[in-house]
């Protein structure tokens, strides 16, 4: 059996799954605080009567890097970055400790600017003396040729606790983000450590030996160990973890619009062939453009704890939340009240939800009905609306090739799936107005703990391989050879495939999930000088897309099972 | 967070899955490594520079700059309209006013693609810079238009196209003609009797460094400019002045570039040529972009860059000056020329052929205008490509009078389709194309 864990924000959902279907849910709330007893009161909780050896696997979404990087509560980190030509490094820097040393790599890894071993050991003096125990090195083009982070890191090594390079952060290039990157790891390693070693050795003391995964916010998930290398990966996992809980039930052909509206905000992902969309370069947290892998979501302000008023003459559903609805005790009108009054929702007191429709309809001067139908259909127009802004811009990203222009992927909604406590009340509404087949998820409400249980072990990397400089690399995970003018595509995949397969290993994953395997991206390009060809260059992206593991797709998620 | 001084629009197309031949600098690779450097320094994360897809340019749009012999269809591949569709893309975003200034980074390029286009010629099918003015011209009321084309190579095509157009100022700078392709672009070269001093050929010797191209900036282009005053500035923004460019033999610098286009401050600029694609092209283009957005480039300098060797020497320095005191005089005699260059209604004639470098093949033109002092004049094209087609092109220019535009008609209705391939006719106040075959 396993067990799917999503920290939220109010609550921390728990669920038990077996191979045949949905066993048990367990809700908690959150202490922001201590999330390390939630985590384990969540746990204890679910396994009342359950023997602790039937677990196989945990897998764990939590908030605990998301708050302390949001509320800046971080280790303070030096960053020692090296850049040559371009915009100048320094605007980057947004820490107090941030070096800029010598030392440039052009953007087909050739050194152009020697790196200076005194000016490092200066820096690392200045360090030391402030302090820092955790240190990023970053250098532009490091995914390129990463020497120079490495004699950096070996100059520094021993006087610091741990020092992050970018070129281990990710195959993509983007210095700015590389350096937010490798500074956010740096910046939540400790704290991610001790919690998870903490909650190891509690789960050990119940008897529970079952290996312990983290979600990412890619979708995937990562072992214990190796999420130690890569802790910021864990940022943002919880919109994920849903998004993956709604995969069970979107269909392959159709390309699925999930919904997930929340009592503030209401995210929006988008499912291709039961995939779901990957942010180009990676996440947004707080301050940070990431380069940390992440799904396409999109969070808008509406939800069913909307503030519902009324602005010269038309109804507004605004963008902030006032507290819970009136029928649970706010003491503004929301999208909820509304659901209550219309007898949709058994929860709540009808009479307060009504007080709160009667507000809006004397100011519409509407009847009670109309107005709880048209705060209903307003919520559902504007969230359709954000959607179909998003579909549209992902329809209009750049692309970089005749054939792309002329024949790309075009996304078409086809399905709707909603997700979160409104959910279910507003599902035909939204398939009335968008003509597009809407379900709510079953089990909505732990949709995001089954999606934690379920994601498979994903990640992606990125070859480039250079005959005329006879080397094919994949920097990020630290891989070289030699190659001969004869290398092929065919080449490049092969060696693609293998490291990936090694890095997901790596990640804990099982040989079944090895399986889901595809090409992002494969470009190769003649090296064309005086009118004369010098070689080739091949650029390959390969991953473990998101998803959900195998041996679960028959899973059953009928409510009765709720019983 | 960086944040963008004036909004930026980019439009980026590398096309990386279209070249001329495999081992043609007109090649798939051209704009990898610029694709790197804008992608590695995080260009399109900063505040106020946004990406725009291309557009793909239809058989109207072309035909508003163009006639193409024997149509749109065969002359050109996708990978030529997307490229022009990148240009309209960034237009449309300035004339929306969603960003102050734009630059389209596509290819292949067009500035040597002329009114008649039979095929390729200088790497160039269609002409991106004039379809997109046409298309301002004739869909956002521009009026006045100055295009100002940067590339090394003489921008004959665009001065081709508005050879007879009073409303644009065109200027070209690039290497003098008599050491390099297409070996045209004098400072003679000041337009037909219609718009004779809104054509601004500048000549530059070899070797010219960023002193003498921001001389030339300071001292002739933007008096111009300013004399001029456009509706909007384009900028055909070729980036083989640079000092290791294969096929060339200048100066310029990426430093030089950014300061270029600081000074010139286009609305829309334009990719054309350049084929240092390693050594020059990744460092001018963010050189370009920063300069638009008014961010900081002074940390864009070329790894092996050494202003010392660049320097020009003082020959050259003084041959610039007295080509800008040249070209200064005849622009503001310009109305003077006009009047002598011919009688208000008399037809001029011109013969002259066309070497087509890309396509192999020979033009042969017989060109007659209207001398016109109300508009650019009714224009008639005898054009006999060989191996090709001959056919007759007739053009009532923008903003026509109604001499010309009768005459135009008159031309297109009595010309005999048995004598031409096929006719055309492209009537730019109505926004109307033609086309007459046996």
């Amino acid at each position: 059996m396993i067990i799917g864990l999503d920290v939220g924000g109010t609550h921390t959902d728990v669920v038990l799954l077996s191979n045949k279907g949905f066993i048990k849910k367990v809700k908690v709330l959150t202490n922001p605080s201590d999330l390390f007893n939630t985590v384990l009161t969540g746990i204890t909780e679910l396994l009342k009567g359950i023997s602790p050896e039937s677990i196989k696997k945990i897998i764990l979404s939590t908030t605990l890097t998301t708050n302390a990087v949001v509320q800046q509560n971080v280790n303070p980190v030096g960053i020692v970055v090296s850049s040559g030509p371009g915009i100048q490094a320094e605007l980057f820097g947004n820490v107090k400790h941030y070096y800029k040393v010598k030392g440039a790599i052009d953007h087909r890894g050739r050194e152009t600017e020697n790196i200076n071993k005194q000016e490092i050991e200066d820096v690392a003096k200045k360090l030391k003396k402030a302090g820092i125990e955790y240190v990023a090195v970053v250098g532009k083009f490091s995914v390129r040729n990463p020497s120079h982070e490495i004699v950096i890191k070996r100059i520094l090594n021993k006087q610091f606790k741990k020092i992050f390079m970018g070129h281990n952060v990710s195959g993509n290039l983007n210095f700015p983000r590389r350096i937010a990157t490798a500074h956010l790891n740096a910046a939540v390693y400790s704290m991610h450590k001790e919690f998870f070693t903490a909650i190891k050795a509690s789960l050990d003391k119940k008897g529970i030996n079952a290996p312990i995964q983290v979600l990412k916010s890619d979708g995937g998930t990562m072992s214990l160990d190796a999420s130690l290398e890569i802790p910021a990966r864990t940022v943002l996992s919880g919109p994920a973890a849903s998004i993956i809980g709604s995969i069970p039930h979107a269909e392959g052909n159709k390309d699925t619009l999930v919904l997930d509206i929340g009592g503030t905000t209401t995210d929006i992902a988008i499912l291709v062939n039961k995939t779901p969309l990957l942010e180009p370069l990676g996440i947004k947290i707080g301050i940070y453009k990431s380069l940390i892998r992440s799904l396409k979501t999109y969070s808008k302000g509406i939800g069913g704890d909307s503030f519902v008023n009324v602005q010269e003459g038309t109804l507004v559903i605004g963008h902030e939340r006032k507290g819970p609805a009136m029928a649970f005790g706010g003491l503004y009108p929301t999208p909820t009240d509304a659901i209550v009054y219309l007898g949709m929702m058994e929860a709540g007191d009808k009479k307060l939800a009504e007080q709160g429709i009667a507000q809006i309809a004397n100011q519409l001067n509407l009847s009670l009905d109309d107005t709880a139908n048209l705060i209903v259909k307003t919520t559902c127009n504007q969230i359709l609306d954000h959607s179909m802004k998003m579909v549209e811009r992902i329809n209009k990203k750049p692309v970089y090739t005749v054939h792309e222009f002329m024949e790309g992927y075009k996304i078409k909604v086809e399905k709707i799936l909603l997700l979160g406590g409104p959910a279910e009340y507003l599902a035909q509404q939204i398939e009335e107005i968008s003509g597009i087949e809407t379900s709510a998820v079953p089990l909505s409400s732990v949709a995001n703990a089954i999606g934690a249980a379920l994601a498979r072990t994903t990640c992606e990397v990125s070859l480039i391989a250079d005959t005329e400089q006879g080397i094919a690399t994949i920097h990020e995970e630290d891989y070289a050879e030699p190659i001969s003018n004869s290398y092929t595509e065919k080449d490049a995949i092969e060696t693609a495939y293998t490291i990936l397969k090694e890095k997901a290993r790596g990640l804990g994953a099982n040989e079944d999930e090895l399986k889901e395997i595809e090409v992002i991206e494969s470009q190769s390009f003649n090296i064309v000088r005086n009118f004369s060809p010098k070689g080739k260059i091949f650029r390959m992206k390969i991953q473990i897309k998101p998803g959900l593991i195998n041996g679960f797709e028959k899973m059953k998620f009928d409510k009765a099972a709720l019983n | 967070m960086l944040k963008a001084k004036n909004k930026t629009g980019l439009v980026f197309f590398p096309a990386f899955d279209w070249a001329i031949d495999p081992i043609h600098p007109e090649r798939e690779e051209r704009l990898l490594y610029t694709q790197d450097q804008v992608e590695e320094e995080g260009i399109f994360d900063i505040e106020g520079i946004l990406e725009y897809k291309p557009e793909i340019v239809t058989i109207e749009d072309i035909r508003r700059a163009h006639f193409c012999v024997p149509d749109e269809k065969t002359i050109t591949t996708e990978s030529h309209l997307i490229s022009a569709g990148g240009a309209m893309a960034i237009a449309k975003a300035v004339m929306r006013k969603e960003v102050e200034t734009g630059f389209a980074l596509v290819r292949p390029p067009g500035h040597h693609s002329m009114r008649v286009s039979h095929g390729g010629r200088g790497f160039c099918h269609i002409n991106m810079e004039a379809i997109m003015v046409e298309y301002l011209r004739s869909k956002h009321g521009i009026k006045r238009v100055a295009i100002v084309d940067t590339d090394c190579h003489h921008g004959d095509g665009t001065n081709n196209i508005y050879w007879h157009d009073p409303n644009v100022l065109f200027i070209s700078m690039h290497q003098d003609g008599r050491t390099m392709y297409p070996g045209s672009g004098f400072p003679n070269e000041l337009g037909g009797p219609n718009a004779m001093g809104t054509n601004l050929n500048i000549p530059l010797p070899p070797e010219t460094s960023a002193e003498g191209y921001l001389y030339i900036m300071e001292n002739t282009v933007m008096p111009a400019i300013a004399d001029f005053k456009p509706d909007i500035i384009v900028n055909s923004a070729g980036q083989d002045n640079h000092y290791t460019d294969p096929l060339t033999n200048m100066n310029f610098s990426a430093q030089g570039y950014a300061e270029l286009t600081t000074m010139l401050k286009p609305d829309i600029a334009v990719l054309e040529g350049g084929y240092s694609i390693e050594g020059a092209l990744p460092y001018v283009n963010l050189g370009i972009i920063l300069a638009m957005a008014g961010l900081d480039y002074s940390g864009v300098i070329e790894p092996d860059f050494n202003p010392e060797k660049l320097r020009q020497s003082q020959a050259i320095t003084d041959k610039i000056k007295s080509v800008s005191e040249e070209i200064n005089y005849s622009f503001q005699r310009r109305e003077e020329l006009r009047e002598r260059a011919g009688e208000h209604g008399e037809i001029q004639q011109k013969v002259r052929e066309i070497y087509y470098d890309t396509d192999n093949l020979y033009e042969r033109q017989n060109e007659k205008i209207r001398v016109c002092r109300d508009c650019g004049g009714a224009l008639e094209i005898d054009s006999k490509a060989t191996p090709g087609h001959h056919i007759l092109a007739v053009h009532i220019p923008h903003q026509a009078c109604n001499e010309c535009i009768e005459t135009g008609y008159d031309i297109f209705d009595k010309a005999d389709t048995k004598k031409y391939d096929k006719i055309f006719l492209q009537d730019r106040p109505k926004d109307i194309y033609k086309i007459k075959e046996n």
